[in-house]
């Protein structure tokens, strides 16, 4: 049995017909920890994620098998209630994309969907979220401007804030990072140090280094195949495997 | 040789810009000197001779209207499906297409011959039949099923209009939308239909001005040479501007003296037509450029 709140992913596949895009392979991250995924572009990270959060159900002709269970319950079971999963394991994507309205409705745009409207709730979430999302200071009082004011830093922490709303228990990021500027990086990683008390994290990076400082556990993905993973500090000091030595060590990839 | 094209297009877009200034000109200068307040709000008189046209254009805002109120959530619903909920690339989804792309190329008069079939003999008729006891109600030309019909001229336009805007969001924001736990219903509503509204208000305003001038659907189907009365329930029959205009100028007893009322009828329907589209070019730059600036 897992641990609450942890995502425990077992013999997980995802095939677009003939080509496996994710070759099985098992993996457990916990609350309290955040898992580092890294690898070449095209080595099925993302689609990873898409799976996790089931938002691999909008793209065409990909079959998943294996399961994830969270709270040992199947998430890709054919009766669960998928905008419920989505609640509870949010994504934050690589691209940030805020909705043309307001800093306020961007936020409030999940409670809202479950119901949640009274004001002074949501405030308090509001600030919550942005203070976890290390944005608090510099939105709290431009909350109605529309949200894309903001700087892309500003923007991507929004973002991260608007999956937090909801209050998850996984926490996905799609190389949340790239494109943003080091001092917004080094917010967002700021924040997932305070976040992980409360949840499970997954991070898929392109950056090598962001993920040893980061993360606690790394997994490295190669061309859909599990390579190897394990604590960071071992896999960064002594990878079991030559290819993972190469790719970290900037060899190829 | 290059000068010579040069020379030649623009000779041929000089040709059209000329055309349609004659077109204009030649309308206002005519049109000009009957066009009094008096002459918009009052009835015709002595065989369309003298008098106004106010009951034709009361019959052409109240034909709009009703159109309007047809083909809109009939379009977007459509383009709502078609872009959204049904699967991409499906037969039938290129078969609605498809079908969408030939009624928009289908001749008006026959369109006309549908009303009168369709709406007027099987369902008018079906209608009396049904609730009345077969007394004359329904089964005969009105104002409604004239609308319907110019409400099924307009709806590719609508369609087309509606599912433009729905291809210009970004699917990100659809998926932000679900990954925050949104059902499809809830993404069409909170994120697409709030983003597509101006190109669903730019596809309904084409398709006022488009069916405000169209003559051949409601000739069967509603369209009156003249009634003495205002239109008020949906099976009275009602006059129309551009209706007006052909009568006027075949069927008038006196052409040459009914020519100055034609041309301020045609400068009326023309200003409006005119006023609808400015509006809709006006409402879509509008809107391309909001979606400019949120990218």
């Amino acid at each position: 049995m897992n641990a609450p709140g942890g995502l425990f992913i077992e013999a997980l596949a995802v095939r677009a017909g003939d080509k496996e895009l994710l070759k099985p392979f098992s993996l457990r991250v916990d609350r309290g920890e955040i898992l580092g995924v890294i690898g070449p572009a095209g080595s099925g990270k993302s689609t990873l994620l898409r799976v996790l959060n089931r938002l691999v159900d909008l793209d065409d002709g990909l079959s998943v098998s294996g399961t994830v269970q969270l709270d040992g319950a199947n998430i890709l079971g054919p009766e669960v209630d998928v905008p419920s999963v989505r609640k509870r394991i949010g994504i934050v994507f690589s691209v940030q994309v805020p909705l043309p309205m307001s800093i306020y409705d961007n936020l409030a745009f999940g409670p809202r969907l479950a119901g949640v409207t009274d004001p002074g709730g949501l405030g308090t979430l509001m600030e919550e979220s942005l203070r976890a999302a290390y944005l608090w200071d510099e939105v709290e009082d431009r909350l109605r401007e529309p949200a894309s004011n903001l700087s892309g830093g500003q923007q991507q922490r929004m973002c991260l804030a608007r999956t937090l709303m909801l209050r998850p228990e996984v926490l996905l990021l799609d190389e949340p990072c790239s494109g943003l500027d080091p001092i917004s990086t080094a917010k967002i990683e700021e924040a997932l140090q305070g976040l992980k008390k409360r949840m499970a994290v997954i991070l898929v990076t392109n950056n090598v280094k962001q993920a040893s400082r980061v993360a606690d556990k790394t997994a490295f993905l190669l061309m859909g195949e599990l390579v190897e993973c394990g604590p960071t500090q071992d896999l960064f000091t002594n990878p079991k495997h030559k290819r993972t030595e190469e790719y970290i060590t900037g060899r190829f990839g | 040789m290059g000068r010579f094209f040069i020379a030649l297009s623009a000779l041929c877009c000089a040709v059209i810009v000329a055309m349609t200034a004659f077109v204009l000109g030649d309308i206002a200068y005519f049109g000009w000197e009957k066009l009094t307040l008096s002459f918009l709000l009052a009835a015709p008189e002595q065989g369309m001779a003298a008098g106004g046209i106010f009951p034709a254009i009361f019959g052409t805002f109240f034909l709009v209207l009703i159109m309007t109120v047809a083909v809109i959530p009939l379009g977007v619903m459509t383009a709502v499906y078609l872009n959204e909920y049904a699967p991409k690339h499906s037969r039938l989804v290129q078969w609605v297409r498809l079908a969408i792309a030939n009624l928009s190329g289908v001749p008006a008069i026959v369109f006309g011959l549908f009303g009168l079939g369709f709406f007027i003999d099987f369902v008018g008729k079906g209608m009396d039949a049904a609730f009345f006891g077969s007394r004359l109600v329904f089964g005969q030309p009105a104002i409604l099923w004239a609308a319907l019909t110019l409400a099924l001229l307009t709806l590719p336009t609508v369609v087309v209009a509606t599912e433009e805007a729905l291809r210009a969001i970004p699917d990100s924001h659809r998926e932000v939308a679900y990954s925050l736990g949104a059902t499809r219903l809830q993404m069409v509503r909170r994120v697409v239909l709030p983003q597509a509204i101006g190109g669903i208000l730019t596809g309904g305003i084409l398709a006022v001005s488009r069916g405000a001038g169209e003559v051949a659907p409601i000739l069967f189907t509603g369209a009156a040479y003249f009634l003495p009365y205002l239109p008020k329930k949906l099976n009275d029959q009602f006059m129309e501007l551009g209706y007006h205009i052909y009568v006027m100028a075949t069927q008038s007893p006196d052409v040459e003296a009914t020519k100055p009322i034609l041309y301020s009828t045609v400068f009326v329907l023309l200003a409006l037509t005119f006023v609808l589209n400015f509006t809709a070019i006006w409402v879509r730059s509008r809107i391309r450029r909001r979606l400019r600036l949120a990218k």
